[in-house]
């Protein structure tokens, strides 16, 4: 029987340098450092195919309804198992990508999507509406699908993008292997939002690599929502030019078996950059979950400011987290910190909210969001923090700050 | 309306209270005087059910129910409810949601439906306004960032939207600057009726000065050794707690 790695090998062009990696070495393995805690061998063995039949379009455009974000005006970018719907999208694409930002001999994953995906780039205007990216997935039958996506942004342009990625129908496995790449010409201004929220069965690897020229500015907030059995995110940004700024927030919340992995890498190249950084997850049941944070300051960048934190509420007997802070520092006037917490709830909060006539679960559960609400009020747009946290609540309605009626804000 | 009878506890081990007896009736302002580490706060945290404190030997009757069978949100939606000597900050949780979850919690163990949007805030308003509570505080996260004073005053803000029938505060007035500890008594005052019952745990006697107590009761190591009115506490505040030690001896 043929494996994945067979079917991608037979569909790939000989010439494509950035295959090569995957080509001689194929799926990462627990033997690697970077994929130590996250074996892809189980996920692999399903038979998925490369191709599937196109979904029926009333289908699509359901979907695409459910993914909608009340009261923000945005444009939209859609993609359907990987491919570009241009009908469906609202914003002109300058076409398909020549080059690959990412090194793919480290970064073979990344390398293979290259080389199989002839990928979509968006170069932005200077004044940008928002844009709402939407990956959606809906095959009946086992599929590997590869989107790949580049935004440019020329000097001092801003873009607020919501990239969600939605795995909705059906049962079938799906691996998903994206890639994404983002220019932040100088002065240029990139608010990102990513909301991963997947279905059983769904394998998601992501690989996102930002390059950031002088004084641009990067935020990132990433949700990684329970359900998929794998989300494992790439995020590096290259801090490439001096006066750059990039923030990146997180939270993930596995439960059940799942896995998510989040994996980043802040590299600082030149002086006067500042990066900051919080991840934070909760795990219930027998869920598991990676943090790797890897900061580079290179002998060049002086004056650099980097800060990584990491936080992790830990809920279920047989959950586990591999929190792995790593700063590699080779120049000698900088600030940079590092910490990482595993914890559970505080006794004397619990008690608190019991005591006010709350019962165990709510009092939890608030606890959790209160926990999250460190991520998500770092997301600047009112439209897409309630939609965000709408997600977040979907399977645990509890009362939540938007349950409160607007005038109540001002008693 | 509260019944304690020969209440023994622990925590750690450590034997804490040792044979508390007393009779609240509704409408009525105990007073548990006593000196530090006499078991006064503990008693708080038993009859809340605080989870570290352990009871070996009586009981604690509502109403007729046995409250120490009770889980801690239970006790909350009988009516008991604890203003804590150190109130928690939750960062993340507002509140407002946090009252309104509470408030719904224990009306929907009564039968009663939430109350309307309009409703809650329309309580709330004159609830705050009843405690001298800051308003801009009750949309801020629960206590973040309080001075002491808000806390407590908060917890009578607390108090007065929950509106249970015994109410115990555990040294509300420590930390309190004078006109703050007015405030609290004064809503404490208005809080009171035929119906409610209150437990007033100090240290001091100055607390005693706004909030009248029907009865005094002084507590040393874990037994109430002395019970009478409010002159009893005047004349503690006058001699301090040595000469009762000397009583408990004997």
């Amino acid at each position: 029987m043929m494996t994945l790695y067979d079917h991608l090998v037979a569909a790939c062009p000989r010439d494509a340098g950035s295959f090569a990696a995957f080509r001689s070495l194929g799926f990462p393995t627990i033997r690697e450092e970077d994929w130590r805690f996250t074996n892809l061998a189980p996920y692999l063995k399903d038979d998925y195919r490369l191709v599937v039949p196109s979904p029926d379009v009333s289908l699509v455009r359901e979907l695409l309804r459910s993914c909608a974000v009340d009261g923000w005006d945005a444009a939209r970018i859609v993609f359907v198992n990987g491919v570009l719907q241009e009908s469906l999208s609202d914003v002109p694409s300058t076409g398909s990508l020549s080059d690959v930002l990412v090194d793919t001999s480290t970064y073979r994953l990344a390398g293979l999507n290259a080389a199989l995906s002839q990928g979509v780039g968006f170069k932005m205007a200077r004044a940008n509406k928002p844009i709402h990216l939407i990956h959606l997935y809906t095959t009946d039958v086992p599929a590997f699908f590869q989107p790949r996506v580049r935004f440019v942004l020329p000097s001092l342009a801003e873009l607020t993008l919501l990239e969600s990625s939605l795995c909705a129908t059906g049962v079938a496995p799906v691996m998903i292997n994206a890639l994404l790449e983002c220019v932040l010409e100088e002065g240029a201004r990139l608010t990102h939002y990513v909301l991963q929220s997947g279905r059983k069965g769904e394998r998601l690897l992501s690989h996102t690599q930002v390059v950031q020229a002088r004084d641009s500015v990067y935020d990132n907030v990433t949700l990684n929502l329970p359900e998929a059995d794998l989300i494992r995110n790439q995020l590096n940004v290259t801090l490439d030019g001096t006066g750059c700024e990039c923030h990146l927030y997180g939270l993930y919340l596995p439960a059940d078996h799942q896995l998510i992995d989040n994996h980043t890498v802040v590299d600082h190249r030149q002086p006067n950059c500042e990066s900051n950084e919080l991840y934070k997850g909760v795990l219930r049941g027998n869920a598991r979950a990676v943090f790797n944070g890897k900061i580079f300051v290179r002998r060049e960048a002086q004056k650099t400011n980097a800060f990584q934190k990491n936080n992790n509420l830990l809920l279920g007997d047989k959950a586990m987290v591999h929190s792995k802070p790593q700063l590699e520092i080779f120049a000698d006037d900088v600030k940079c910190s590092h910490g990482s917490t595993i914890g559970q709830f505080n006794p004397d909060s619990l008690f608190y909210l019991r005591a006010r006539g709350i019962g165990e679960e709510m009092a939890k559960e608030l606890l959790v969001q209160a926990f999250g609400a460190d991520i998500t009020e770092r997301v600047s747009s009112a439209a897409v923090q309630r939609h965000l946290e709408k997600h977040l609540h979907r399977e645990r309605p509890i009362i939540h700050r938007y349950d409160v009626p607007k005038h109540v804000e001002h008693i | 309306m509260l019944s304690i009878k020969n209440l023994h506890a622990e925590v750690e081990d450590k034997k804490i209270l040792k044979g508390i007896n007393l009779q609240v009736n509704a409408g009525e302002v105990h007073a548990i005087m006593g000196p530090n580490g006499s078991g006064k706060s503990s008693l708080a945290s038993v009859l809340a059910g605080r989870e570290n404190y352990h009871v070996t030997e009586g009981e604690v009757l509502l109403d007729g129910r046995d409250l120490l069978d009770m889980a801690p949100e239970v006790r909350a939606r009988e009516g008991v409810f604890l203003a804590f000597q150190y109130p928690v900050e939750i960062p993340g949780v507002s509140n407002v949601n946090f009252l309104k979850t509470a408030l719904g919690e224990i009306r929907a163990y009564r039968g009663l439906p939430p109350l309307e949007p309009r409703e809650f805030l329309r309580l709330s308003k004159e609830r705050q306004a009843l405690v001298e509570f800051d308003a801009g505080l009750v949309n801020r996260s629960l206590n973040e960032g309080f001075s002491g004073g808000e806390k407590k005053r908060n917890e009578i803000f607390q108090l007065a939207m929950l509106e249970p029938r015994l109410a115990i505060l555990d040294e509300t007035d420590s930390g309190l600057d004078i006109d703050a500890l007015r405030i609290v008594a004064s809503g404490v005052n208005k809080l009171r009726s035929r119906d409610n019952a209150f437990l007033i745990i100090t240290h001091y006697q100055r607390l005693l000065d706004y909030i009248v107590p029907d009865f005094v009761h002084v507590l040393y190591d874990g037994r109430i050794v002395r019970s009478g009115t409010k002159e009893l506490a005047l004349e503690l505040e006058e001699k301090g707690y040595d000469w009762l030690k000397e009583v408990a001896v004997v």
